[in-house]
């Protein structure tokens, strides 16, 4: 049996320029089934990746919308009119809408941003919507020094800054914010200083505390645009999780050796770190800077990047990486770009989101609380720490001692009379250990020695120890001469 | 001129008083986004349009400083008024205030392929720069489109 189906003029390019096509079925369904089996073209711009119709296309019988009958399942018969009806939406890039009514540029400030002032995209409004602006920066470290340096030069109005670590030798390398005057010092006091010696004119607020799900929401809350300089998938999720459900874009980079990535997600306008990432990788798969290393310089492109980007937000000029993922790698020279798809059914951003306040994020990432493994692995007795272990050295029983670092990393410090057998070659080379010997197994920290002493006791090794720390606590603890890193 | 990935290429050719229209319907609903149709004839592979059709935003009032909306009984009911007047929708306009006159990811989503997308960037209740757009037939992005004036 036949019926007429009405196409719009947007669509009928697509089936030969007809403004009708005579089709069959018995219902709504099938006779949009058989439109599209007729004329495959049509079928990306009827229906989503999830096979349903897309929200803007509006099917009706005759003079009736199918959503007020009975939607596809609508019967239709012979003779019946059926027409695809556009309905029509759309919206503008992503403006952090503030006011800045009230803001004025004293002549000081006038004179001081006078090569943005001169711009056209940028002029007194555009510089004004800087100063009326609040960015909040998670972590002072390798992408939060250059953002912070750049962004209060480029006279943000009110920088906030998240962090509780204080700073080391192994900063310096590449967190240009701090100096080696400042070793020692809480970062977020030397960054403060370095931010407001180069503009007094704005206001920097500290936040001494790691971010948390029972913080994030206040301290974000207060911002137009939040930046993530961290380093760890829990904080990462949980960044991304506040500022969806508190509808501000989050400026978003990572690095890693001579890699990196930056985008901003942005619920509102485009897809969100989850829609990228629904899932956190195992955890310990992805090594992080501490573990792997970076270059130096690297987080100083990423950071600037993503100091890029938050102005464009806040001027609202220009094309966003809103959508689009940045990959930069060092070695080559080359930035490629991917596109990013919002995914209708995240359960943060899409269509029926089932994650509605923040959540456990140790737990989503699979990261287990400290103390609760030192409790259940106490009776066990599978650490020892390197008082106990020079303890033991200088007793005459010294355990036979693993390292299963790097070799780079052997070559800048070790422990008298270790091997070495990097954690990669332990399956394969742990056979040539006896196994009833009492063996310690160390790395820098304590995680890969940790998962090495876990694959070696599961192959029937009865007496491994794990050295709590690493050989970082090793040099603070018994031989403070030693090289850090 | 053709282009498969594409699709036809068309042109579009706006009156001045037409294009007039956008701007002061822009301005009108500052800070709020405005919408409407473009009616006409395609003619000789242009689009030539020969009225302007303004439409309510239909979006919550706390949406609509940068979102729009035109449901399908308005389009509907502009069909029917192109009808009688033997001409058919072309394209929509609608406004970005205090936004580039570009088209955003959220436009590209809700996009259908052949029609004229008029966008007209609104700063503190002036207009700016007014583009045109169409989405390739593959869903992949929007390219600018040829538009030409004419004083009528």
């Amino acid at each position: 049996m036949g019926l007429r189906v009405l196409l719009p003029t947007a669509l009928r390019h697509l089936v030969g320029n007809e403004e009708e096509v005579q089709l069959s079925g018995g219902t709504v369904a099938e006779v949009m089934g058989d439109l599209v089996a007729k004329f495959p073209e049509l079928r990306k711009h009827l229906y989503n990746a999830e096979g349903k119709l897309r929200n803007f296309v509006n099917v009706y019988v005759n003079d009736e919308d199918v959503r007020y009958l009975q939607d596809e399942k609508t019967p239709v018969k012979e003779n019946d009119v059926v027409s695809i009806v556009p309905s029509i939406a759309g919206g503008s890039i992503a403006a952090i809408e503030q006011t800045f009514a009230g803001v004025e540029l004293s002549n000081e400030e006038v004179a001081r941003y006078s090569r943005h002032l001169i711009m056209p995209e940028v002029g007194m409004e555009g510089q004004k919507k800087l100063k009326a602006a609040k960015v909040l920066l998670i972590g002072t470290g390798g992408l939060g020094a250059p953002l912070g340096l750049y962004l209060s030069a480029a006279g943000i109005g009110r920088i906030g800054l998240v962090d509780f670590d204080v700073v080391d030798f192994s900063n310096l390398q590449r967190q240009v914010i701090h100096s080696t005057q400042d070793v020692g010092r809480p970062k977020l006091l030397s960054a403060k200083d370095k931010i407001l010696g180069i503009n007094p004119h704005i206001q920097v607020d500290t936040y001494e505390t790691m971010l948390r799900s029972d913080n994030a929401m206040e301290i974000i809350r207060e911002y137009d645009v939040v930046i993530d300089g961290t380093d760890n998938f829990q904080t990462r999720y949980l960044v991304n999780d506040a500022c969806v459900l508190l509808g501000k874009p989050n400026v978003y980079g990572s690095i890693f050796r001579f890699e990196g990535q930056a985008s901003v997600f942005y619920a509102k306008e485009g897809p969100c770190y989850r829609c990228l990432y629904p899932e956190p990788p195992p955890p310990g798969l992805v090594p992080s800077c501490a573990e792997g290393g970076v270059l130096g310089i690297l987080p100083g492109t990423i950071g600037l990047v993503q100091a890029t980007e938050a102005v464009k937000l806040i001027l609202g000029r220009g094309r966003t990486l809103i959508g689009r993922l940045l990959l930069y790698d060092a070695l080559e020279m080359k930035f490629r770009e991917l596109k990013l798809r919002k995914n209708s059914s995240c359960p943060l951003c899409g269509e029926n989101p089932s994650i509605k306040a923040l959540i456990d994020y140790d737990q989503f990432c699979g990261i287990t609380p400290p103390a609760p493994v030192a409790a259940t692995h106490k009776e066990e007795a599978v650490d020892m720490t390197p008082e106990e272990l020079k303890a033991r050295i200088d007793g005459g029983t010294a355990p036979l001692i693993v390292d299963v670092r790097e070799p780079h990393e052997f070559d800048i410090c070790r422990i008298p009379n270790s091997i070495l057998i990097p954690l990669g070659q332990i399956p394969a080379r742990m056979n040539e250990l006896d196994k009833n010997a009492e063996i310690v197994v160390h790395c820098k920290m304590g995680g890969r020695s940790a998962k090495a002493a876990d694959l070696m006791r599961k192959s029937g090794f009865t007496n491994v120890l794990n050295l709590t720390g690493g050989i970082l606590r090793w040099a603070d603890k018994v031989d403070p001469r030693m090289p850090k890193y | 001129m053709s282009d498969s990935g594409k699709g036809q290429a068309l042109a579009i050719k706006l009156v001045a008083r037409h294009i007039e229209e956008i701007r002061r319907h822009g301005e009108a609903t500052y800070p709020h986004e405005c919408c409407g149709l473009l009616l006409g004839r395609v003619v000789s592979g242009e689009k030539q349009v020969s009225e302007t059709y303004a439409a309510q935003n239909s979006r919550e009032e706390g949406a609509q400083h940068n979102r729009f909306l035109i449901p399908p009984e308005a389009v509907r009911e502009a069909e029917q008024h192109a009808r009688l007047k033997k001409i058919e929708i072309l394209g929509f306009y609608h406004s970005h205030p205090n936004a580039p006159a570009r088209p955003s990811q959220f436009d590209l989503d809700h996009a259908w392929p052949f029609y004229s997308y008029v966008i007209v960037s609104v700063r503190d209740r002036k207009s700016e720069e007014l583009t045109c757009w169409r989405m390739r037939d593959d869903r992949s992005c929007f390219d600018s489109e040829e538009m030409t004036r004419t004083e009528e």
